[in-house]
């Protein structure tokens, strides 16, 4: 394990950041830190990194207990949401930062910003300011300035948060590529499980101070362990008092079995997708998602009457 | 138009009454009777002594103060402890007491009859009416400048830079230096100046703690009343001038190096 948090509690004056959190991370993932904001994940992050210290609680980076360890000696290169650009050095002086604190040889400096400005495809702006940047330019520079002094870990505080939807999605991809590139160990906090499931081979859910649950992307969606979970790892809706999610609802017109009989409400087209709103006899809204050629089958029409089942059995640990 | 007209006419006449004319005055009676009188007036031995003391007082006060008020900005914006909020509120006490109360107050503590003249007489170290109570006196008026000037920045910036420095390997000497000094210096360079003009020109509190000893313990401000009341006017305004020329070279230094480091980046 790169990374072992043993029972984390951390308090800011009377609220509790982080209760009794407990975390592994795999050397070599993409782990996600992911849950709702406020919910802890930046401060058990900032814990790892030695910008905060827990009151309780151990963290090891590979195999190394950190108590007393400044963030300066712990080998961790930190992304933050806002960039934190130095703003009155260049491109080029801001990846060169930790080497020159290093006192490396000025050849071996400009030898490896070159190949990281490169690398983060910033080449031609080597000689501008962070502020003649775009934000997606700023967090490419200041991802290199944190891999510039080879740190044994990632740690990116909602990287692509302050970012616009497509800036965010290219950065996405290119991350994503990057570690299969240079597969430094990463944890990332992100709020947007669209971002986590994407990028992630393993995802922690945090949420108020706790581990609610560990594990891959489609560990987490096929088999989350309570409701919160599924709700916040993908889309959901309500049947015979269970969460399901609304692509296991299916439409009949003629009853296979147990059915409830539903009214089509409103039909959404979106390409390849269709979503069907449904009201059951007794008032209940109900979502169902199901591709256009079924929807095709089905000639549904708002206001038709038609009997909904779920599929697939919500989880164990739901249904229990 | 109009409006904008009129509002321009108010701020400008506004202007000339309280500053303009005034200051001009000063200018033209200093130079009334040609700039031979100007100069001899700034060459007499006392005026010569003068000068050189409110300097000698600027050298002292302004590097320590910057010094202290840039660490008091951190203190008060970088950490949290106790009493940080009395140190919020003490800071700003040169503000609000009258200078001439400053210059009492440092007489009762290390006056002849003072708290602390026990201990100064037997060091052998004279503060009232002697240089070191100008000094005092002067640092006390001009304390919360460059405070009041870089704490604000420094809340802004916030702490992320300073963060990123560290997990990257900086000290935190090595930070102060590369990551947080560059962002506050305009607001540092502005503190300075305008602890600058301060010390130039504090006549209240200096004039309470000098005991005027002509040659000895004037500075300027205090050879400008004495030779106001002693009907010496060319002198006076001439001495005047030149604590205005000093005042203004301070602020267009500072704008100066200030535009030339805005250029470069």
């Amino acid at each position: 394990m790169a990374i072992q948090a043993r029972s984390i509690t951390k308090r800011f004056g009377g609220f509790t950041a982080l209760d009794d959190v407990s975390i592994d991370v795999p050397a070599g993932s993409l782990t996600a830190l992911l849950g709702p904001s406020g919910g802890g994940k930046s401060t058990l992050l900032r814990i790892i990194a030695g910008l905060e210290s827990p009151e309780t609680g151990e963290v090891w980076i590979e195999g190394r207990d950190m108590a007393g360890v400044a963030p300066q000696e712990r080998g961790v290169g930190f992304v933050f949401q806002h960039y934190a650009a130095f703003k009155h050095m260049t491109v080029r002086e801001n990846v060169a930062f930790g080497l020159r604190i290093r006192k490396r040889p000025k050849a071996d400096v400009n030898r490896r910003v070159d190949e990281l400005l490169a690398l983060v495809q910033l080449s031609p702006f080597a000689q501008r300011y962070p502020s003649e940047l775009s934000g997606g330019q700023r967090q490419r520079m200041a991802l290199a300035r944190a891999l510039a002094v080879e740190p044994s870990l990632l740690l990116l505080d909602e990287p692509f948060g302050a970012l616009d939807a497509n800036v965010r999605e290219e950065l996405r991809a290119w991350l994503r590529r990057l570690h299969q590139e240079m597969p430094v160990t990463t944890l990332f906090v992100t709020h947007d499980q669209e971002e986590a499931m994407e990028l992630a081979d393993q995802i922690v859910v945090i949420s108020q101070g706790r581990v609610e649950q560990a594990g891959t992307p489609s560990d987490l969606y096929d088999r989350p362990v309570n409701d919160f979970v599924m709700n916040f790892i993908g889309p959901v809706t309500r049947l015979d008092g269970r969460l399901v999610r609304p692509h296991d609802v299916q439409l009949q017109v003629a009853p296979t079995g147990p059915a409830d009989e539903a009214v089509v409400e409103r039909i959404v087209r979106l390409g390849f997708e269709v979503r069907v709103q449904l009201v059951l006899a007794d008032g209940q809204p109900v979502a169902a998602q199901l591709p256009r050629t079924e929807a095709e089958e089905l000639e549904l029409r708002e206001g038709d009457i038609v009997h909904v089942r779920a599929t697939r059995p919500a989880s164990p640990a739901v249904a229990a | 138009m109009k409006s904008r007209l009129a509002l321009r006419t108010v701020a400008l006449g506004y202007l000339t009454v309280l500053l303009v004319l005034p200051v001009g005055m000063v200018f033209y009676r200093a130079f009334e009777h040609g700039l031979g009188k100007f100069f001899d007036a700034l060459t007499t031995p006392q005026a010569q002594h003068a000068i050189g003391l409110t300097l000698l007082v600027v050298a002292i006060t302004v590097p320590v103060n910057t010094v202290f008020g840039i660490v008091t900005a951190l203190a008060l914006e970088r950490r949290s402890f106790h009493g940080r909020a009395v140190l919020e509120r003490v800071i700003d006490m040169p503000f609000v007491i009258s200078p001439i109360v400053v210059g009492l107050a440092l007489v009762l503590v290390y006056g002849e009859q003072g708290w602390a003249a026990n201990a100064l007489v037997a060091s052998g170290i004279r503060v009232i009416f002697s240089v070191p109570g100008i000094v005092l006196a002067t640092m006390f008026v001009s304390l919360p400048f460059v405070v009041r000037e870089v704490a604000p920045v420094l809340r802004e910036i916030g702490s992320e830079q300073e963060e990123a420095a560290q997990t990257l390997g900086a000290s935190g000497w090595q930070t102060f230096w590369r990551v947080t000094l560059p962002a506050i210096r305009p607001a540092v360079a502005y503190g300075v100046v305008l602890t600058t003009a301060r010390a130039l020109g504090e006549f209240g509190a200096v004039a309470v703690v000098s005991g005027h000893l002509q040659g000895q313990t004037e500075t300027m401000t205090l050879y400008v009343q004495d030779r106001f009341e002693g009907f010496d006017v060319t002198s006076a305004y001439a001495i005047s001038v030149l604590l205005a020329v000093f005042a203004m070279s301070a602020l267009l230094g500072m704008t100066y190096l200030d535009r030339r480091r805005a250029r470069r980046s």
